[in-house]
């Protein structure tokens, strides 16, 4: 028997965000092909379907999981790297573009995810503003040693060195990562519609997981984590999950991000990145990932459209951020709306 | 003897971050938040004295005063404005909010001060007379082999002060043993006739004031202030305060001086490049290890 | 109501369940604070299919055993039995899920969740489809998806709150949310549940119904339950055995008209008469 119907199906807002991606891609990539944007937005697609990602998996550890992690930028930067890294190294083997940026993209996500396994071991243990702090402390230690990593690849294999270049590489063998200079000579291979691709991908997946097992044993860590243990939740293991799904996301956003530039370093992916999402995530709403989508790709563009006050943007953004705040916890508001701002009345 | 100036630049840096980490021990303390912006503020009394001093041609004594005092107001308004309405809200969004706080100041100075490299003053300071007999200016004090900078001298004295009064502060005064009544217990402290809000704001006003002191003495360590100076001192201080035990002054006091020798031995002898990373490093095993930092005593959930 | 009968221990157990291994043994258990003994030689035998009352002054270490029992402290001495198997070593979701579940003195829901989620959550270590089952929706997602709606529905019918599954807990009216606590504590499949003053807040009606419902997931379930409570009341009632408790040692144990008799109980509730 595959009755459905004793489930709840998928929810409505599941739906509707789904339903408006495609719309806005639909509609954007006709208005690219008809030469109806202008070449700023143009080249600021790529851009906004990575943010989107950024904000929507970070959404999962914030919102979700309930924990604030203000080193997102750093799995961002594994996964830029890596992917990009990767992209070149198979640039021969491989000579299909899209291929080559698919396979980028999930290896950048394996290696952000692993990095999100081993930093999640010592930072899971800790709660709150401890593990907050500590994720910031390992987004600047992604950043010191990317910018200090030196790889090359010739046909003896690859080869890494910290602080100088030792790579010794062998004649006809290409310095990939180039410590402070990052990587140069990319081939823009990223487009929009790989983009767009990823954000679906992204979303479905987050969607799925949160209405499945794992998704209530999130969020019930984030409602109380003590109840959570005492019916016998994992603890450790659904706070991992989230995490590692969060930064690998975040992977293959950096890898997309990076291959639309010729140039990438690691100071690009800085505290401030991870705010810059943070702030994407508040905005839309903790937990509500429309919300996170449409803030992303509004908070993106707007600067661009409203140049003039591109000094004032994150003086802007700051008062938002407190605003949103202070708004959201009074407890006028929160008697309009329930105990907790789940965020699904915002959209 | 490189080894002992390096221990003597370490136990100096280790003095600012010991300032600010008193300021965010007792905030911490007493209002159970992580005020992300407290580094900012040293920031933002960095330049006061700055301008004090440059513009105004005001001696340093009064740059320091101006900076302390416009700090302290800016700590008691943004407890006011942006703390004070979450005290019941959640800890995650009491950080968001001294996230955007700490953002909102650093913007507000590239906005005022713009992004330009201020190069600071230098207030600790002798002269002498050189073989041309001109008069020159003489930053360090040449003690026998060891050259010691006068600013390292002042802010090692000025910390162990500081520590030395909060002590006595948190200790002997009234207003010191409501403090530490209402970081016991806020609702217990009310009952018993304590302002809890005023108490707190005394806590913003005096974190602040340090953090003002540690401001001016950190930019006459390396005389370069732009508006993200604060930052990244402020999130060592964290780290400073949380290894010697978050809420404890002796803790804070340790933690920083540690934690500046640690940066300066990793500056000296691993890589300058990677010495924050060596440092942040130190602070994720402390945590691990003893979460509760060197001073710090246990604390257990209430279920 | 049976009446106890000794068991080779010295304990007293109800006469049904006498031969039988008891499912919750305590010896000497005990935990000290920074210096101050909050629970001591605390040594307590239930039986499988029991219902016994932990009572006492406020701060006689009553939640505190309760802590001590599912692990939210770890006991700084004695010994945990349950089923025979030592819970020593466990931490909280281990002893869930060797058969302890608990509610909580101050309501601890997840709030943001609905009533179904709440009871699903508590099964979720006997759920077995994986991540990539559950992203993917594999056909094991939706077996098991199925049955597990299927058996919150069930247990929710218990206290009759069926018709409630799909509202949020946080906005469920107080005495809905003190029945939920218990619902999603039997999703866990215990072989015995805890409960701390289970009434309190409650009116007379409500605290009668509860009286029955107790009784009822007793006899449907076949498991032994341990309630702290304030209510005499629903104590005398429905308790077999009873153990009282006062500076965190137990002054006295046995059947509800035993305790109400001994004089060491009256005077710790009452203090020294005359």
């Amino acid at each position: 028997m595959k009755s459905k119907t004793a489930l709840p199906g998928v929810p409505l807002m599941n739906k509707v965000t789904c339903v408006l991606v495609i719309a806005a891609y639909a509609v954007l990539q006709f208005m690219q092909t008809r030469g109806m944007l202008s070449a700023s937005l143009r080249g600021m697609l790529v851009p906004i379907c990575a943010y989107v990602v950024m904000a929507v998996s970070l959404n999962l550890t914030v919102g979700i999981l309930g924990e604030l992690s203000l080193g997102h930028a750093g799995f961002m930067s594994v996964g830029a790297f890596t992917g990009t890294a990767a992209a070149m190294a198979l640039q021969d083997l491989i000579p299909l573009a899209p291929v080559r940026l698919a396979l980028a993209m999930i290896l950048a996500a394996a290696f952000a995810g692993a990095a999100g396994f081993l930093i999640g071991i010592p930072v899971l243990r800790l709660n709150g503003d401890y593990l907050a702090i500590v994720t910031l402390a390992f987004g600047e230690i992604i950043k010191a040693v990317v910018n200090n990593l030196y790889v090359g690849i010739d046909s003896a294999g690859i080869h890494m060195s910290l602080l100088n270049d030792n790579t010794h590489l062998l004649p006809g063998g290409k310095l990939l990562i180039q410590g402070p200079m990052g990587i140069g000579g990319i081939q823009k291979i990223s487009t929009f519609t790989a983009g767009f691709v990823l954000v679906l991908l992204t979303l479905v997946i987050i969607f799925n997981l949160v209405s499945s097992r794992a998704g209530r044993a999130i969020m019930s860590i984030r409602d109380n984590r003590i109840a959570a243990e005492s019916v016998g939740v994992n603890v450790v293991k659904y706070k991992m999950m989230a995490f590692v799904t969060s930064a690998a996301m975040a992977g293959a956003a950096g890898a997309l991000f990076a291959m639309n530039y010729s140039t990438i370093v690691a100071n690009k992916f800085d505290f401030n990145l991870s705010i810059l999402v943070l702030v994407f995530v508040v905005l839309g709403g903790l937990g509500n990932l429309l919300g996170s989508v449409i803030a992303a790709a509004a908070l993106t563009i707007l600067p661009e459209a409203l140049r003039q006050f591109y000094d004032y943007r994150m003086l802007v953004y700051a008062i938002v951020l407190i605003l949103v705040m202070l708004i959201t916890n009074s407890p006028a508001v929160k008697a309009l709306y329930g105990r907790r701002f789940s965020g699904k009345e915002e959209a | 003897m490189t080894m002992v100036n390096h221990l003597i630049n370490g136990l100096s840096l280790g003095s600012v971050y010991a300032i600010i980490a008193l300021g965010y021990t007792m905030v911490y303390g007493i209002a159970k938040m992580l005020n992300f912006a407290h580094g900012d503020v040293i920031m933002v009394g960095a330049y006061i004295c700055f301008y004090a001093v440059n513009q105004y041609q005001l001696p340093p004594v009064l740059g320091i005063l101006a900076a302390v005092l416009v700090c302290t107001a800016l700590g008691v308004v943004v407890e006011r404005l942006a703390y004070k309405p979450l005290r019941a809200a959640s800890s995650l969004a009491v950080l968001i909010t001294a996230i955007g706080v700490s953002y909102f100041l650093q913007n507000a100075a590239l906005l005022l001060w713009s992004a330009n490299p201020k190069v600071f003053p230098l207030f600790f300071t002798s002269t002498r007379i050189n073989e041309a007999g001109e008069r020159v200016v003489v930053r360090n004090l040449e003690i026998g082999p060891l050259s010691v900078s006068y600013v390292a001298v002042v802010t090692v004295a000025a910390c162990i002060v500081i520590m030395l009064a909060l002590t006595w502060f948190t200790g002997r005064t009234k207003l010191g043993k409501a403090m530490r009544a209402c970081s016991e217990d806020k609702g217990a402290a009310q009952l018993m006739g304590i302002d809890v809000d005023a108490t707190i704001s005394v806590t913003f006003a005096i974190g602040s004031g340090l953090a003002a002191i540690a401001g001016v003495l950190l930019c006459n360590m390396y005389q370069n202030l732009v508006p993200t100076t604060g930052s990244m001192p402020g999130i060592k201080a964290f780290t400073a305060a949380v290894f010697g035990g978050i809420g404890s002054i002796p803790g804070a006091f340790l933690g920083g001086m540690l934690l500046g020798i640690l940066e300066i031995f990793a500056k000296a002898y691993i890589s300058t490049q990677l010495s924050d990373a060596v440092v942040f490093s130190a602070l994720i095993i402390v945590l691990l290890v003893k979460p509760t930092g060197l001073l710090g005593r246990p604390v257990r959930e209430k279920v | 109501m049976s009446k106890l009968v000794p068991v080779p221990s010295g304990s007293m157990v109800p006469e049904r369940d006498a031969g039988k291994h008891p499912i919750l043994e305590c010896v000497d258990l005990g935990i000290t604070f920074g210096g101050l003994k909050a629970v001591e030689d605390f040594n307590i035998m239930i039986g499988p299919t029991e219902i016994s009352g932990l009572i006492g002054p406020n701060g006689a270490g009553k939640t505190t055993v309760f802590n001590l029992l599912t692990k939210v402290y770890q006991p700084t001495r004695g010994t945990i039995l349950l089923d025979g198997r030592d819970t020593h070593g466990m931490n909280t979701m281990q002893v869930s899920r060797a058969g302890i579940a608990r509610t909580f003195q101050n309501i601890r829901l997840f709030n943001n969740l609905s009533v179904e989620d709440n009871v699903k959550v508590a099964m979720d270590a006997n759920m077995k489809y994986s991540m990539w089952s559950g992203i993917f929706r594999l056909p094991r997602y939706w077996q098991e998806e199925r049955s597990a709606r299927e058996r919150a529905l069930e247990l929710l019918s218990l206290f009759s709150m069926e018709k409630l599954a799909g509202v949020k807990a946080g906005s469920l009216p107080y005495g809905a949310q003190r029945r939920l606590e218990i619902v999603r504590a039997l999703a866990t499949h215990p072989s015995l549940l805890l409960l701390d003053e289970p009434a309190a807040g409650m009116n007379p009606s409500e605290t009668a119904e509860l009286m029955e419902n107790i009784r009822k997931v007793r006899d449907t379930l076949q498991i032994a339950i341990l309630l702290i409570e304030h209510d005499m009341n629903l104590v005398m009632n429905i308790c077999e055995g009873i153990c009282v408790l006062n500076f965190g040692r137990i002054i006295a144990k046995g059947t509800p008209a035993e305790i109400q008799s001994n004089p060491a109980v009256i005077e710790a509730y009452l203090g020294k008469q005359g």
